[in-house]
């Protein structure tokens, strides 16, 4: 049967093409106007062609920026993924003690991200603060103010502190989604618990992973307010992640064509992993089997 | 190989049981020869699946203990048992190869590689699937995914027994038949226990050597099929196997004769005798296959109006009025007969059972 074609079929996309055009396309395309620019004033800027992007591509602080950035996301991947497995896992399936941890499991969740920001920033203090008092009364020498590892650490854990529920979540509501059968004939074929892990749990996981490991990954890639309200990106540059960089760039000292080239390299870097990660994933369930 | 012994079993799901409601599974004796094939048929929720889970060890029976060849088994994990089951909805590990599937029970029981290829091989084949042993398990059609779950049951050298819980829900009418055969096919060849749990009275009677049929949590018969057929000893079992089911009509008695709607129907005088006794609601209850269409006027018969007739090709289904009540008559095809006429019908005595508060009386 030919199906009839019709061009004004067309006219039904043109809402979704406006919104998508005044909400995405026109900004970004005014950072691609800028990135070739040089902006001397509000009526003055000379064409400059690639030359923002090859100085940005060879900022030695971009480059610090970019490495601080992608150890710090894959810390984060490699981290809250397989502990918001494990604390899903551990969960209740039924009942109020279900709920409950639900609730509790969700706390850090509904504050403001300055907020959490805030609170690691007194949390962490070695004078008055519960967890730096703690720590340098266990005798480590922890400072976060002064020490640049334990800056990096300290941002970590709270984003730890902060995103693992979501992943707990997620996965928690990828297990539910589980029917009882599936353990049932584990059950009956003798599967240990790590078989029915592997088997079962697992595979059955994967989409809810996917979004988790690109959310987690997209979110920590570009991490702003909690280490600007924690840090302030400090000591150095110890924890002045891309975002914080570009910040600095682009309201601090004014580059706006160099910044633009670096939000559009930013993004694409975005884009790229982001894809890497889809794709991996999706191909892994795919072709698992040998 | 396995005879299953169930002793005063008893289940319920709520942790302290009161009511009679409360109750999923009342107390039931059960023994299931080795090598037999029986069917559990009811209607949703009789308690037939906690039946079969309590059996393979995923529920431990409130009371009452499960014997496997005279063992003790009511504390033992499905692991323990040399039980395999199959569920409504194929469950298949979605990441393995058919291969691997089959293999899974084995390599968790640590059978070394080359009994597990050998055994993997030989169910494969008997279950067809070993061209596709090598596909990945995932986008498999139902049917073959059934047939994986049950092999993950046969590879087993030590299983004694197989429980099937609806296995032939989800499969498409055009391959249940085949499946079926399949399976009774296993059945012969292995000579393994074969518990079948179904709302299907034809998935049953073709399967099955015994049927168990449960209502509410209770077992009302076990016979063969035949004797469910021609004797019903509950009227559940009377309306719930055949189609249409057993006409059930409410009666009085007298000396030697039921009466329905004030027309005698003449049965055995003890019959009538311990009806009597029993004082209870009496029904008397036939089959529309063995009504009878007899001449006009015939002494022992009784009138009929006949307000609907279907023909279902081979024979036609009548539905006719007794005073209030409904009688459906099962007719050979040459039988004319026309909605609005009256006939005749006898009620043969050998084939017309009295039911007091339900249960047959003999």
């Amino acid at each position: 049967m030919d199906k009839p074609t019709n061009n004004r079929a067309w006219l039904l996309v043109v809402p979704v093409l406006l919104v998508v055009a005044f909400s995405a396309v026109i900004p970004l395309m005014t950072v691609v106007n800028y990135s070739v620019q040089d902006i001397l004033g509000p009526e003055q800027h000379v064409f400059v062609g690639t030359e923002w992007f090859r100085k940005m591509l060879r900022d030695p602080e971009l480059h610090g920026a970019l490495r601080r950035q992608l150890g710090y996301s894959l810390a984060v991947l490699v981290i809250e993924i397989p502990l918001g497995i494990g604390l899903a896992l551990m969960l209740p399936m039924r009942g109020r003690a279900a709920s409950l941890s639900l609730v509790v499991l969700a706390l850090p969740l509904l504050i403001p991200w300055n907020v959490v920001g805030t609170i690691w920033q007194i949390f962490a203090r070695g004078d008055i603060g519960l967890l730096g008092v703690a720590v340098n009364k266990l005798g480590l020498d922890y400072n976060y103010t002064a020490d640049a590892l334990d800056a990096w650490l300290t941002v970590l854990v709270m984003d730890v502190w902060h995103w693992t529920p979501l992943v707990a979540l997620l996965c928690y509501a990828g297990l539910r989604a589980i029917p009882e059968p599936f353990y049932q004939a584990a059950r009956i074929d003798g599967a240990s618990a790590w078989a029915t892990f592997r088997y079962i749990q697992l595979p059955r996981l994967r989409g809810v992973l996917t979004i988790a490991v690109l959310l987690r990954f997209m979110d920590s890639f570009m991490i702003y307010t909690e280490p600007f309200v924690l840090t302030g990106g400090g000591p150095g540059n110890a924890t002045t992640f891309l975002s914080q960089y570009l910040t600095r760039l682009a309201v601090g000292q004014f580059d706006l064509g160099p910044a633009a080239a670096f939000s559009l390299v930013y993004f694409l870097v975005v884009l790229l992993f982001s894809y890497i990660f889809y794709t991996a994933m999706t191909q892994a369930g795919r072709s698992e089997a040998r | 190989m396995a005879r299953i012994e169930l002793r005063g079993v008893a289940h319920a799901y709520v942790p302290s049981p009161a009511s009679d409601k409360d109750w999923a599974l009342r107390p039931l004796e059960l023994v299931w020869q080795d090598g037999g094939a029986y069917a559990l048929l009811g209607p949703s929720g009789c308690g037939k699946t906690t039946l079969l889970n309590i059996i393979s060890g995923l529920l431990r029976p409130t009371r009452g203990q499960v014997l496997i060849n005279g063992v003790d088994v009511t504390a033992a994990p499905p692991q323990a048992r040399n039980i395999a089951q199959v569920f409504q909805f194929p469950v298949i590990y979605d990441t393995m190869t058919v291969a691997e599937n089959l293999a899974f029970p084995l390599r968790n029981r640590g059978v070394s590689r080359a009994e597990t290829q050998a055994r993997v091989e030989e169910v494969a084949s008997l279950l067809e699937l070993t061209g596709d042993l090598k596909l990945r398990a995932s986008g498999l059609s139902a049917d073959m995914r059934q047939r994986i779950s049950l092999g993950r049951g046969l590879v087993r050298k030590d299983v004694a027994a197989i429980l099937l819980d609806e296995p032939l829900t989800v499969i498409d009418p055009h391959v249940k038949w085949l499946l079926r055969r399949k399976l009774k096919q296993v059945h012969e060849s292995l000579k393994v226990t074969l518990v079948y749990v179904t709302h299907d009275q034809v998935e049953a009677l073709t399967l099955a050597d015994q049927v168990v049929v449960m209502n509410l949590g209770r077992v009302v018969q076990a016979g063969t099929p035949q004797e469910l057929f021609e004797r019903p000893a509950d009227t559940f079992v009377g309306y719930f196997i055949g189609s249409p089911g057993m006409n059930l009509l409410p009666c009085m008695v007298e000396e030697g004769a039921a009466v329905v709607e004030g027309q005698k129907i003449a049965l055995p005088p003890e019959v009538c005798a311990s009806a009597k006794k029993g004082g209870g609601e009496l029904r008397l209850g036939i089959r529309p296959e063995f009504l009878r269409r007899v001449a006009e006027g015939t002494p022992s018969a009784v009138r009929v109006e006949v307000s609907q007739v279907e023909d279902l090709g081979r024979y036609r289904i009548a539905t006719a009025r007794l005073g209030q009540q409904v009688v459906k008559v099962r007719l050979p095809e040459e039988e004319r007969v026309v909605a609005g006429e009256s006939c005749w019908l006898e009620f043969p005595a050998q084939r017309t059972t009295l039911y007091v508060d339900g249960r047959a009386v003999t």
